[in-house]
């Protein structure tokens, strides 16, 4: 192992890694911007520079290996003023709207220019002129607002494996766009978000719906009722001084009527509702010879990939809406009558850990007669937003349960919040539906977390299933190419579009560390072994709406509130 | 822009194909040499070009745009009637060849690389066209004139038999 000096400390660095890496091990934070974990490095911003004995110029840190012997000065005058100069040589063109922008309160450049004491402007170059691109129902880009860090560029490409943006031209004319320079909503991007979570400025961002929600709260004539994801009641606290994983599912019933929501339904209800129904249609499709594999159809972003990259592949979509869309259409049906509900004034908010939700909810075969079934969808940061708007501390309410008839939900359903979630809880939903029995063991550790694409074979009544789990379009990209390429022994194929799933999906809180992404997902196991109920089959709320409402699953009426279809889609890709 | 707006003429896409004909399972490391030859055959860079290319080499179409407008030598208008050449020469540049561009540039309402929309004038910038005793020169489809001033730019392009040259 190298031994390499930092600041004057030997310390122990690992073969191959990167000085920026050995030093955030021991402690020593350099600035980056361009700089993204696990990805390529490009060494673009020159932020990171440091002194490495023996090299004339100051060096990148993230793209500069170890070697024995090495001795660095992270920190030292000349640094510092380097990195100053670069923050300052970025300003210079830079638009002065921090005041106004969507990042005030966590954008990196201003807070680099806090740290580094960027107190004037030096530099004076022509402000960028460039228009804003909000065509997208899920984006924004506010191109005047990049810095060109390229971050968005390789997340697109290297985890996602969409490759929407690029750089185009050269030079001072450079932007960071789409091909052809067109909107991105008639680009390939797919809405996921993961772009939004890296962009350091506020050139990316949501497109916020939250004065929309605002009116509708304010107006008299509307009732207006929310429902909140699985993956939002686990990442929401950490906002809150609480720690990592905490679930605040009741801490946020509670918020979302102090903010003047009539009801509050949690989505994961409507998650149970969709392992009955996905179960159901696995089940038919096992039988009645296929189309298999049969892929999940809860995640937007990965609806759209199929439908712009992968037509051929439509018809192994599941047919069932995602959970949001299936609540939705139940809040706007007779059914929300029974809950003393009139769906000609009902204004139905949805709050999610993700940005494609937007899209999804607009969508027009998620109309009915020309009317949204969700009216609006909040990311988890616009709800941090709106809580502290409204002086609401989460961490000093009590929980409360969630309305009927749509209150109760298994951790089955909560369970969607992370990669595995929805594949673990159609199983032994699926299970029970081909046995009548419930499955001996609940957990299916091996589609759980974790990373890389998790496979498992189940035998339920002498059929052999070949179950697979993938998160973050690359590597669905990847198992499509070998199903494509032949294999047959794959029956039923999760696919979640952000990494890990919802738990780290783009409408999140920025900025997570990867043990707090972990936290998430533990506590989100823990929750489900802990709780009573535990299959989505299980729960009664549900059994009663099917005896009341739906029928059967598959059936007529389930046809026409919880089933969709898509099609192929035109983009510029 | 809509999708379909995208489309280019019968001619182009016959070009386009014929180029990539000659091209079968090319890889990343074939897209500047493809774009050079669509040029080469249609004279630009169509918009709906490129999307083929991306698709034929299996790359994100964005990377293909990315490419294409990196280099200087690629234009992705159609050229126009009458192809104007501005030196930007070492030459040329001592003597004024800024100030005459943008002279053209505010005459024809457009800049390098651009076509105006009547199609009658594009205007490009090259590099030294080997005339510097003329300095700043610019060349009308292929003929020089010596010695321009900005003041000399409306009575060149009024020359090109256009009844009518817009002033800014
Ligand atoms: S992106 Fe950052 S620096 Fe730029 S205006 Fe917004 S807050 Fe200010
Ligand atoms: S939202 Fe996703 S698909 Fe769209 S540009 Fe960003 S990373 Fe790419
Ligand atoms: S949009 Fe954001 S992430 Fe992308 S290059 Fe610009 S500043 Fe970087
Ligand atoms: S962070 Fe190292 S060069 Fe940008």
């Amino acid at each position: 192992m190298p031994t390499i000096s930092i600041n004057e400390h030997e310390v122990e660095a690992r073969e191959g890694e990167t000085v920026l890496d050995a030093c955030e091990r021991h402690g020593v934070r350099i600035p980056t911007l361009c700089h993204l974990k696990h990805l390529t490095p490009t060494g673009a911003c020159r932020l990171c520079v440091v002194e490495v004995e023996g090299q004339r110029a100051l060096v990148p840190s993230c793209a500069w290996p170890v070697a024995d012997g090495m001795k660095v000065r992270t920190h030292s005058a000349r640094a510092i003023e380097a990195r100053r100069v670069v923050v300052e040589l970025l300003l210079a063109n830079h638009p002065d709207e921090c005041l106004y922008c969507n990042r005030n309160t966590d954008c990196d450049l201003r807070g680099l220019a806090a740290e580094l004491g960027v107190q004037g402007r030096r530099f004076f170059g022509a402000k960028l002129e460039r228009k804003k691109d909000a065509g997208s129902p899920a984006i924004i880009r506010d191109p005047a607002k990049c810095i060109l860090c390229g971050r968005c560029v390789r997340v697109c490409e290297e985890v996602q494996g969409v490759g929407c943006l690029d750089f185009i031209g050269r030079g001072s004319a450079t932007t960071v766009g789409p091909a052809l320079d067109q909107g991105l909503n008639v680009s390939s991007c797919v809405n996921c978000g993961q772009c939004l979570l890296v962009c350091p400025t506020g050139a990316l961002s949501e497109h916020t719906a939250t004065p929309t929600v605002l009116a509708a709260l304010a107006d008299p004539e509307r009732t207006v009722v929310v429902q909140h994801a699985p993956a939002v009641a686990l990442t929401l606290g950490e906002e809150f001084g609480l720690k990592p994983g905490a679930d605040v599912a009741g801490l946020l019933n509670a918020a979302l009527r102090r903010l003047g929501f009539a009801r509050v339904y949690e989505t994961a209800f409507a998650a149970d509702l969709t392992v009955m129904e996905e179960a159901s249609e696995l089940v038919k499709r096992l039988r009645e010879d296929g189309p298999l594999p049969m892929f999940t159809s809860c995640s937007p972003g990965w609806i759209k990939y199929v439908e712009q990259s992968y037509p051929e592949y439509i018809p192994n979509l599941s047919t069932c809406k995602s959970p949001q869309m299936m609540l939705g259409a139940l809040l706007k049906s007779p059914r929300a009558a029974m809950a003393g509900l009139d769906p000609g004034r009902l204004f139905s908010v949805s709050i999610m850990p993700c940005v494609a939700k937007k899209f999804e909810a607009a969508r027009p075969e998620l109309h009915t007669e020309g009317v949204p079934d969700v009216d609006a969808v909040l990311t988890t940061r616009e709800l941090v937003g709106l809580l502290r708007q409204r002086g609401l501390d989460l961490a000093r309410l009590a929980p409360e349960p969630a309305d009927d008839p749509f209150g109760t939900r298994s951790t089955a359903g909560r369970l969607f919040a992370g990669s595995g979630g929805v594949m673990e809880s159609a199983l032994r939903t699926a299970h029970w539906l081909l046995t009548g029995q419930e499955p001996p063991e609940l957990r299916v550790q091996a589609v759980r977390a974790g990373d890389g694409v998790r496979e498992c074979r189940v035998l339920v009544a002498g059929l052999e299933l070949g179950a697979a789990v993938v998160s973050g379009l690359g590597q669905a990209k990847a198992l499509l190419a070998q199903v494509r390429a032949g294999r047959r022994d794959l029956h039923f194929i999760e696919v979640m579009t952000c990494p890990g799933g919802c738990l780290n999906g783009g409408g999140q809180v920025r900025a997570a560390s990867a043990e707090s992404l972990r936290a998430r997902q533990q506590a989100l196991y823990a929750l489900d072994r802990d709780g009573a109920l535990r299959t989505a089959h299980g729960n009664e709320s549900i059994r009663r709406l099917y005896d009341e409402f739906l029928g059967a699953p598959l059936g007529e009426a389930s046809h026409r509130y919880l089933h969709t279809h898509y099609a192929p889609r035109e983009v510029v890709r | 822009m809509s999708l379909q707006q995208l489309t280019m003429n019968e001619a182009d896409t016959a070009r386009v194909e014929a180029v990539l004909a000659r091209w079968p399972g090319a890889q990343r490391d074939a897209l500047i040499p493809i774009l050079q030859e669509v040029q080469e055959h249609c004279g630009y860079l169509p918009r709906e070009a490129m999307l083929r290319i991306s698709r034929h080499l299996d790359l994100p179409a964005s990377k293909v745009f990315g490419v294409a407008t990196f280099y200087n030598q690629f234009r992705f208008q159609a050229p126009g009637r009458h192809r104007i050449q501005v030196c930007r020469g070492t030459a040329c540049h001592v003597k004024g060849s800024a100030a005459v561009l943008e002279a053209l540039c505010r005459h024809l309402k457009i800049r390098p690389g651009q076509t105006t929309r009547d199609g009658m004038f594009s205007l490009e910038v090259v590099a030294c066209i080997g005339a510097c005793g003329l300095a700043p020169v610019i060349a009308v489809d292929g003929e020089f004139h010596a010695g321009v001033t900005p003041d000399a730019v409306a009575g060149i392009l009024a020359r090109c038999g256009e009844p009518e040259v817009r002033h800014a």
